[in-house]
């Protein structure tokens, strides 16, 4: 967090989801900002949510003028969103001032005018339920209104000095027809320069992908960059505020079992409870199953966990599971588990966050398993992905549970991922699966290469799934390049190897070469 | 019966608002005849009237009779245009002369 400096403006929170955290607290006190957006981007939601969360949360009412969409249509749309303008016109909690142009009328002028009458009606309405917040929408509407674009700069100037005056905050909604380039399309961004957002929507890899950045704010601190946000029904605008996200979880010396004991013992004694542990590995090499030993100790514990699918569908998850001895169907029933499978396909990264968090804060699990994490790179941009994954990680830690990521790598033995090299500075612990091929045999291979905060054993253990789970045994010794995808053998291997054929467990060893 | 009924919206007393003024005067004066009823609003004293009648701008020339109501903006210095905006030629034309 950037340190207040004693000149800072003074700020009022928007109240819309994340949004006053990367404007360091809001939008300046008693000015106007102008919020800048391509049709379809979200400015007229985001203006109405700041009204509305006005009037319910923070005790201040608002005034809404209309330059484009007649009050009743507007009304209606944003009644999905739950909103019951009506009803706070009716209360007076909110007055509407209709500036729309009426059907087939044209505007003659016959010299010289100015916007005065909007100007008294502006005052007049904030007057009425004195109001502290006001927005404009959308001011590129009077343009064609009233064609002599010198006169509406100049007069929108002065309608800012009147508001200025009248000591509210407004939030100016402008239409560009670009998603880069100049922010106004009539040079309007001369008249509430001072402060000014910009929303974006724009396409990426087949998705919406919508962002807001403050591009200036006079006088004042924030974040700067685009922020990826969403808009849904329940939420309405949430703004998600990645790099400007606190890194202030406390760390925690609790340790937690990963419901596998040599695991844990590998680990120094078990998982610390706010970490988040990434389980890496081949198709095949059991994360699924160290997600479900996962989830079984905390069951076992009498806590609750919550499993995010994004590959197999709950039944399978469910069946799986009831092969390795663990009930879901009655965990959930207990109430100690959630199983919520989504496909990555169905909707943008943003909307997966949004509705993970979501599930995360109702559920209040103590873990919190994602099989696969790597599903959902499928679906982005590396950026998105890896924003998701700190937003989602910030979560987690925030509460001070235990996170659990799968990832899935392409190659069957050796080999890395995106998901690995672009998670693996977020995760506090790394647990490598791997397939090792020895003298002609698939086994498999296990590792932590990396655990935050705590010795851990370095050792490349060889392991073994059967039908009661995952069982950890001895390190494979002198054998190197396991991680790289093609180990070699030392000489002391034969040695070993021989007295494992004399004790009859080996029976695969008649190649001669080994050992050169 | 009067013709026309005019309504000027004009803010305070401010010289655009009397040049506004003596314009219509002059103009109805010399085209109307007696067949005219003419109110100024000032929107600061009655910003609810502007609400109602959706005025944006200052000074605004409202026709209200004849039907359809019809908008006229600016101060009115453009002689001609005004006729044509409340379509006076037509309307006078029209009434037998």
């Amino acid at each position: 967090m950037n340190a207040r400096p004693r000149t800072e403006l003074a700020k009022v929170p928007t109240g819309i989801h994340g949004f006053d955290q990367i404007a360091n607290g809001g939008i300046p006190r008693g000015r106007s900002t102008l919020l800048v957006g391509t049709a379809g981007s979200g400015k007229t939601v985001f203006a109405l949510q700041f009204l509305l969360e006005g009037v319910r949360h923070y005790g201040e009412n608002g005034v809404f003028v209309t330059f484009e969409e007649a009050p009743s249509d507007l009304m209606h749309n944003v009644s999905s969103f739950g909103w019951d303008l009506e009803g706070l016109v009716a209360e007076r909690g909110i007055a509407v001032v209709d500036v729309t142009p009426e059907p087939g009328e044209e505007t003659i002028a016959t010299g010289p005018y100015d916007l005065s009458a909007l100007l008294a009606r502006l005052e007049s309405a904030i007057r009425s339920v004195d109001a502290k917040r006001v927005i404009l929408d959308s001011i590129g509407a009077l343009f064609p209104q009233l064609t002599d674009a010198n006169i509406i700069r100049r007069e929108l100037h002065r309608i800012a000095a009147g508001l200025r005056a009248l000591e509210v905050t407004t939030l100016v909604t402008m239409e560009r027809t670009e998603e880069d380039g100049g922010v106004g399309r009539w040079g309007v961004e001369e008249f509430v320069a001072d402060n000014v957002i910009l929303l974006r929507n724009r396409l990426e890899q087949e998705k919406r992908r919508r962002t807001v950045e403050i591009l200036k704010v006079r006088g004042a601190t924030h974040q700067k960059g685009e922020y990826p946000f969403t808009i849904d029904a329940e939420d309405a605008v949430t703004v998600i505020p990645l790099s400007a996200i606190e890194l202030k979880q406390k760390s925690s010396e609790i340790r937690v079992s990963s419901g596998i004991a040599e695991l844990d013992k590998m680990c120094g004694g078990g998982m610390y409870r706010d970490s988040i542990i990434l389980v890496s590995g081949a198709t095949g090499t059991g994360k699924t199953m160290m997600v479900t030993q996962y989830i079984k100790a905390a069951i076992e514990a009498g806590e609750k966990a919550l499993l995010f699918g994004a590959e197999e569908s709950r039944e399978q998850l469910t069946r799986n599971a009831t092969l390795w001895g663990v009930d879901f169907d009655q965990a959930e029933r207990d109430g100690l588990l959630k199983i919520v499978c989504r496909y990555p396909e169905v909707m943008g990264l943003e909307d997966h966050l949004i509705h993970m968090k979501r599930e995360i804060l109702e559920f209040q699990p103590k873990r919190v398993a994602v099989d696969s994490m790597s599903a959902f790179e499928r679906v982005s941009s590396n950026k998105s992905f890896r924003e998701f994954v700190i937003a989602l990680t910030c979560t987690i830690k925030h509460l001070e549970i235990t996170g659990l990521f799968t990832n899935t790598t392409s190659m069957l033995s050796g080999g890395e991922s995106i998901t690995e090299t672009h998670i693996s500075t977020i995760t506090d612990t790394i647990i490598l699966l791997r397939y090792v091929e020895l003298r002609g045999e698939m086994r498999r291979g296990l590792t932590v290469l990396k655990m935050r905060g705590t010795f851990h054993d370095k050792d490349i253990r060889e392991y073994v799934i059967d039908g009661s789970g995952l069982h950890i045994m001895a390190p494979f010794r002198g054998v190197h390049g396991i991680l790289s995808g093609s180990p070699t053998y030392t000489f002391e291997d034969e040695r070993a190897r021989l007295a494992d054929m004399f004790r009859g467990r080996s029976m695969e060893a008649q190649d001669g070469h080994i050992g050169d | 019966m009067s013709a026309f009924k005019l309504r000027l919206y004009v803010t305070g007393r401010t010289p655009q608002s009397q040049r506004a003024i003596a314009n219509l005067r002059a103009i109805c004066e010399s085209e109307l005849g007696g067949t005219y009823e003419v109110e100024v609003i000032d929107v600061l004293e009655n910003p609810t009237l502007a609400e109602n009648e959706k005025i944006l701008a200052t000074p605004t020339l409202v026709r209200r009779l004849p039907e359809p109501v019809r908008k006229i903006i600016g101060d009115l210095s453009d002689r001609e245009k005004v006729l044509l905006g409340l379509d006076i030629e037509h309307i006078m034309g029209g009434n037998g002369r």
